[in-house]
């Protein structure tokens, strides 16, 4: 009966794919924790704690552009707020870290640092129970999935789409970042969580710690991956192409449209929570300008300059464009900006379908 | 004030009390105890200073206040251009070491402001004292009676006298005397500050057992009448104030709405960059301003008058720069529209900060525009926002006339409603376009004449409008001038209304709330067009 | 009356002369007619599109409804699909079936196809696809998630693809075909939900002569087993087809009979011709 499970999985990715991907998941899962942990430092073969921390958070941002292509480049629903169940996913995860930092805080309390500051004498009724693992993973699913299945609901529900979509998940991120800037709201306010010691008892400081992460980050990527493979291949996917492209027809043939966009957009939700979880302790730092409508809408970019439509596109584009902040942040900073304002233009102008149409293009040519 | 300001102060205090140099009237162990590591400790000696009652207290808090009292080996130093022994003044030489800050969280903070402003009470300087004054009328401490009570009866203007009576009632309000705490109530109740209110209303509360805050009756019924005198003198400047207020910001949001109104809601053109024409008629302004002081000092009052039309005209060009070179080649593709104008909002922003610097710049009010409008009780309308309710009001004017009374506005009109037929009777649409682009940046332009005048002025300011200008056009109904008006006014007005009960920046969430939710409601905002000029 | 006899709808209902049971969920067909339009007003800012409209389709009947723009031929058809909710006034899909408290989805899977005026098919899927997603199934999120096509679901594409012409452009974009070999697949689409009522909207708009011959010929043969209601300018096409036609004007039925009727009726010239 392995028959339909092995076409199945031919449909998901060709042979050259499976082996491409095998590959890739040996180096991040295996080569790279292993060499970290048994070679020295100095050898040339060795990767730094700065390459493991840029790649771990490029591919943290690659989730999100999977995330991202399966809501904008499948179902044709373009998002100006998926930053914030990114950053959603990431608070949950940094709750917990914080209370991973016990007494060891600049003031000695078993309370964060910005609660002592503000003169607080306990934790918060929603604090409750962010010390346990379980609960903090189950709150990086659950907050984003509920607030994007509820949001979803009432937005699907009254037929709200193309901009008038995109201006309100932008105005709803605008307005958490601001309940997240307050201090009364519990968070840290601007400073949001910093000064993570460790994660699960093992020390943030740790090669090891950051090697692990790394590798757990590589996997949910490739599970991510995976997961958006079968659905684009599958009807369900076709069926949200449907919906991008003649959604009252969708509905005439009796699909109850609102149900598909709800799962799509929850799931997006869902997983940019979990990228924004993988995030955070990497990085070492969750803060509300992660919820800026800016930075929702460069997700968007990384995408368009991949190519949407096309889940390696995404992950090319997150790749790309993440690669070249980190260089042009160090090298030319203040030319950066002009350089990704350029970006938009360019890409929407000269280049609708990303950068994947012009590696197709050439395959075709050869 | 300034540190050498202080610096004469002090010595003036010094002649004036003839007092010893500085450190000999406090007592050592008391300045020590400022830098005990417990925060009740450090109140209590905080305390502790003001029922002494020195003036000699006041540039140690203050340097306490600013994170300049520091610790070297075991000696409390005051820390400015130089460091000084804070008991005995003398220079101390700090060398390559660094003294540690002595920490205060925002509970000392408090006792601080209050401790130098009662301290304070005894400096000559009038408007010091006033100030002061202001600050102990609702928040002073026990330890502060006898100074209070002090400066009382030495004090002879009459303002800063009912302040401190009124600062004295409040802690008398404490006394173990009947009779001393009616008469406390009966001075509250001539005051014109809100918060005497709230403390007379804590008299009333009743326990869980039955008991009252304050035993006497008589005293609790006199609290009532000085309640309802307190109320009486401030409905109707409040309910104005507040109205007024909302007017204010709703104009505000309709100055920055109104340009999108035109682009967006006639055009059906997401420009992202829409914030950053609004950015652009505050710099222009702010160079208006600089030339102005430089060639034409002696009519530095005048030069918003010339801002304005410069502000229209530059970003107008800007505007039409932008929809030849971009937009035009996007029409029908809103999406696309959105991100390439928030990258091209990206680089203006990132091409100022390259022209005139990261910083926010100065844009100051002219003379005519400083001040208020005393309107009674504690609210004053503050002239320069009365300025932009009119100018509001002039935009608006403008742009509707603009839109209906010229071949202009009826060519737009034309185009938006059927581009086809328009087409088809010889409108050259394409200039109608750009000439429409424009007018709507231009008008973003005034709108960021105003902005300049109330609120920074940065390369940011754009991106902070831009969420509420969308939330304003599409609540009120793309295509509809008379409801953006509306719904900028409103939103205005419920903003304003709401920040008493929730605080700003919850009444802004609320709002943002709201409005997701009516727009969930009715999707084509408050003026809907139905049928089927809207399926399309 | 025509038709009952010779269709397949489900009368399971009745019970021998004695009354008949209602059936949640099940089109109850005992008096004969399949759709009822029942005194529906519709209003845009004023301006009655539907003004106490109210007609009866019979079971397997293929009708026209002609009229002349703006008669409320296209908003009639929102308002049976669920796309337009009616001020005042119901629609009925057998004696029990109230489709206005209905969504689109639903009303389409109880059994009502529509086509669309301009033909709307999903570009860029393939003509093989597009009819793969009209298909009857189970169409929630859940199933479809994990659907695979059986043979049997394979062989009934390949039978309508024939049926429609299209087997040579099973495997090209929808997007490529030309606009009449759209309609086609857009009435592929619509008899893969295997519907009780088709609605089409200018069906033969933009076809060849041929083309609208062929058309003509399949409605004919779809009738009986569907009920057709045709929305239509072109006359010749209607008078190919047409058993019994309906004429709206200003929202109403202005009259009602056959093409032969039609075409004497005082009011209907003076409407098409003008005073």
């Amino acid at each position: 009966m392995m028959g339909p499970v092995t076409t199945r999985l031919t449909q998901l990715l060709g042979a050259r794919g499976w082996a491409v991907l095998a590959a890739l998941v040996a180096v991040v899962l295996v080569a790279i924790p292993l060499t970290r942990a048994w070679l020295p430092p100095e050898h040339p073969l060795y990767l730094s704690d700065y390459f493991v921390l840029l790649t771990g958070k490029i591919m943290c941002y690659m989730m999100v552009a999977l995330a991202m292509d399966l809501i904008w480049g499948y179902a044709g629903i373009l998002s100006l707020g998926h930053g914030l169940f990114f950053a959603l996913g990431g608070y949950a995860m940094g709750m917990y870290l914080m209370r991973e930092i016990g007494t060891e805080g600049q003031y000695q309390s078993h309370l964060p640092d910005y609660m002592v500051f503000l003169d607080w004498k306990e934790f918060p009724w929603y604090w409750a129970g962010t010390e346990y693992f379980v609960l903090a993973v189950l709150k990086v699913i659950l907050v984003p999935g509920l607030l994007a299945f509820v949001f979803g609901w009432f937005a699907f529900r009254s037929r709200i789409k193309g901009v008038y979509f995109s201006i309100i998940t932008q105005a709803l991120t605008f307005a958490f970042m601001l309940l997240f800037f307050r201090n009364d709201t519990g968070f840290g306010g601007n400073n949001g969580f910093t000064d993570f010691k460790r994660i699960l008892g093992f020390s943030l400081a740790e090669p090891a710690t950051k090697s692990a992460l790394f590798a757990v980050t590589g996997l949910f990527l490739a599970l991510t991956f995976l997961l958006c493979r079968y659905l684009v291949t599958s009807k369900f996917g076709r069926l949200l192409a449907a919906v991008r492209d003649a959604e009252s027809r969708t509905m005439f043939c009796g699909y109850n449209t609102r149900d598909y966009k709800l799962f799509v957009w929850t799931l997006s939700a869902i997983l940019c929570g979990i990228a924004g979880a993988l995030y955070v302790p990497q990085v070492g730092i969750i803060n509300p300008s992660e919820m800026s409508p800016a930075n929702s809408i460069e997700i968007a970019i990384w995408v368009a300059v991949g190519g949407r439509g096309t889940l390696s596109g995404a992950l090319l584009g997150a790749g790309i464009v993440n690669g070249a902040k980190s260089w042009f942040t160090v090298a030319f900073p203040e030319f950066w900006l002009y350089f990704l304002g350029a970006l938009f233009i360019f890409v929407t102008l000269f280049l609708p379908r990303g950068v994947m149409s012009l590696l197709n293009a050439r395959r075709r040519a050869t | 004030m300034t540190r050498g300001g202080w610096r004469i102060l002090v010595s003036v205090l010094i002649w004036l009390l003839g007092a010893a140099p500085v450190a000999h009237a406090l007592d050592p162990a008391t300045v020590r105890q400022l830098a005990a590591e417990d925060s009740d400790a450090k109140i209590e000696a905080i305390n502790r200073l003001v029922t002494e009652g020195d003036a000699a207290a006041i540039p140690l808090l203050k340097a306490m206040q600013d994170d300049r009292l520091q610790m070297l080996r075991g000696r409390l130093l005051i820390v400015g251009d130089d460091a000084r022994d804070a008991l005995t003044g003398e220079p101390v030489s700090v060398g390559a070491e660094t003294p540690e800050t002595i920490i205060i969280i925002n509970r000392i903070r408090g006792v601080l402001g209050t401790a130098l402003a009662a301290l304070r009470l005894q400096v000559p300087v009038r408007a010091t004292r006033l100030t002061a004054a202001r600050a102990l009328a609702v928040d002073a401490s026990e330890e502060m009676l006898p100074l209070i009570q002090r400066a009382l009866t030495r004090e002879s203007d009459p303002e800063i006298k009912s302040l401190l009576a009124q600062a004295a009632a409040v802690l008398e309000l404490k006394s173990p005397d009947s009779e001393a705490r009616r008469r406390a109530v009966q001075v509250l109740g001539t005051s014109d500050n809100p918060q005497t209110k709230q403390l007379l209303t804590v008299l009333l509360v009743k326990a869980a057992d039955g008991s009252f805050a304050e035993p006497e009756v008589a005293v609790r019924e006199e609290a009532q009448q000085a309640i309802r005198d307190i109320e009486a003198r401030f409905v109707v400047p409040r309910a104005l104030g507040t109205l007024f207020s909302g007017l204010s910001l709703g104009s505000v949001l309709l100055l920055a709405a109104l340009g999108l109104a035109i682009t967006f809601g006639l055009m059906g053109i997401i420009n992202m960059a829409h914030g950053e024409m609004l950015m652009i008629g505050a710099y222009t302004t702010y160079v208006v301003q600089v030339l102005f002081r430089q060639y034409f000092p002696g009519a530095f009052d005048a030069y918003l008058l010339a801002a304005v039309p410069a502000a229209f005209v530059i970003t107008a060009l800007v505007g039409v720069a932008l929809e030849r070179g971009v937009i035009r080649h996007l029409y029908g593709r809103p999406l696309e529209t959105l991100l390439t104008t928030w990258g091209i909002s990206l680089i203006l922003i990132q091409l100022v900060r390259t022209i005139f610097g990261a910083q926010n710049v100065e844009v100051e009010n002219p003379i005519w525009m400083s001040g208020g409008f005393a309107l009674g009780g504690d609210v004053v309308l503050p002239y320069n926002r009365v300025v932009i309710v009119f100018f509001a009001a002039f935009v608006v004017l403008l742009v509707w006339a603009l839109l209906n009374r010229t071949r202009l506005g009826l060519n737009v009109r034309a185009v938006t409603q059927n581009r086809a037929m328009a087409d088809c009777m010889g409108i050259a649409t394409p200039r109608v376009d750009w000439m429409t682009f424009g007018l709507g940046s231009g008008i973003a332009g005034l709108g960021g004449v105003a902005l300049s005048q109330i609120g920074n002025v940065g390369p940011d300011l754009g991106q902070a409008y831009i969420v509420d200008s969308f939330m304003v056009v599409v609540l009120g109904g793309v295509g509809q001038l008379a409801g953006t008006i509306i719904a900028a006014i409103g939103l205005g007005e419920v903003n304003k209304l709401l920040e008493p009960y929730t605080g700003a920046v919850l009444g802004k969430i609320l709002v943002l709330v709201f409005i997701i939710l009516f727009i969930q409601k009715r999707p084509q905002g408050m003026f809907a067009l139905k049928g089927r000029a809207v399926e399309n | 009356m025509t038709g009952v006899s010779d269709q397949t709808l489900i009368v399971e209902g009745r019970t021998m002369g004695l009354g008949h049971v209602v059936r949640p969920g099940e089109i109850d067909l005992s008096h004969g007619s399949i759709l009822y339009v029942d005194s529906v007003t519709v209003s845009f800012d004023g301006f009655k599109a539907l003004n106490d409209l109210s007609f009866a389709i019979d079971a397997g009947e293929l009708r026209c409804v002609i009229g002349p723009n703006g008669a409320g031929k296209t908003t009639m058809m929102d308002v049976i699909t669920g796309k337009t909710r009616p001020d005042t006034g119901k629609v009925y899909l057998g004696q029990t079936i109230d489709l206005t408290e209905m969504g689109e989805y639903e009303i389409a899977r109880i059994g009502i196809g529509r086509k669309f005026q301009k033909p709307t098919v999903f570009e860029s899927h393939t003509v093989f696809e597009n009819l793969e997603l009209a298909m009857k199934a189970d169409k929630s999120v859940w199933t479809v998630l994990f659907q695979r096509l059986s043979g049997e679901q394979r062989d009934r594409i390949h039978e309508m693809l024939s049926r429609i012409g299209l087997t040579e452009r099973a495997d090209s974009l929808a997007g490529m075909l030309s606009h009449g070999q759209k309609q086609w697949l857009e009435i592929g689409m619509l008899l893969m939900q295997d519907p009780q009522i088709l609605l089409l909207d200018e069906p033969a708009a933009g076809m060849s002569d041929e083309e609208t011959a062929r058309t003509a010929e399949l409605l004919q043969t779809l009738a009986g087993r569907h009920s057709i209601v045709v929305v239509e300018h072109d006359m010749e096409f209607v008078a190919s087809i047409a058993r019994k036609v309906t004429v709206l004007h200003e929202g109403r039925v202005l009259a009602e009979g056959s093409m032969d009727r039609i075409q004497n009726d005082e009011r209907v010239i003076e409407v098409y011709l003008g005073r």
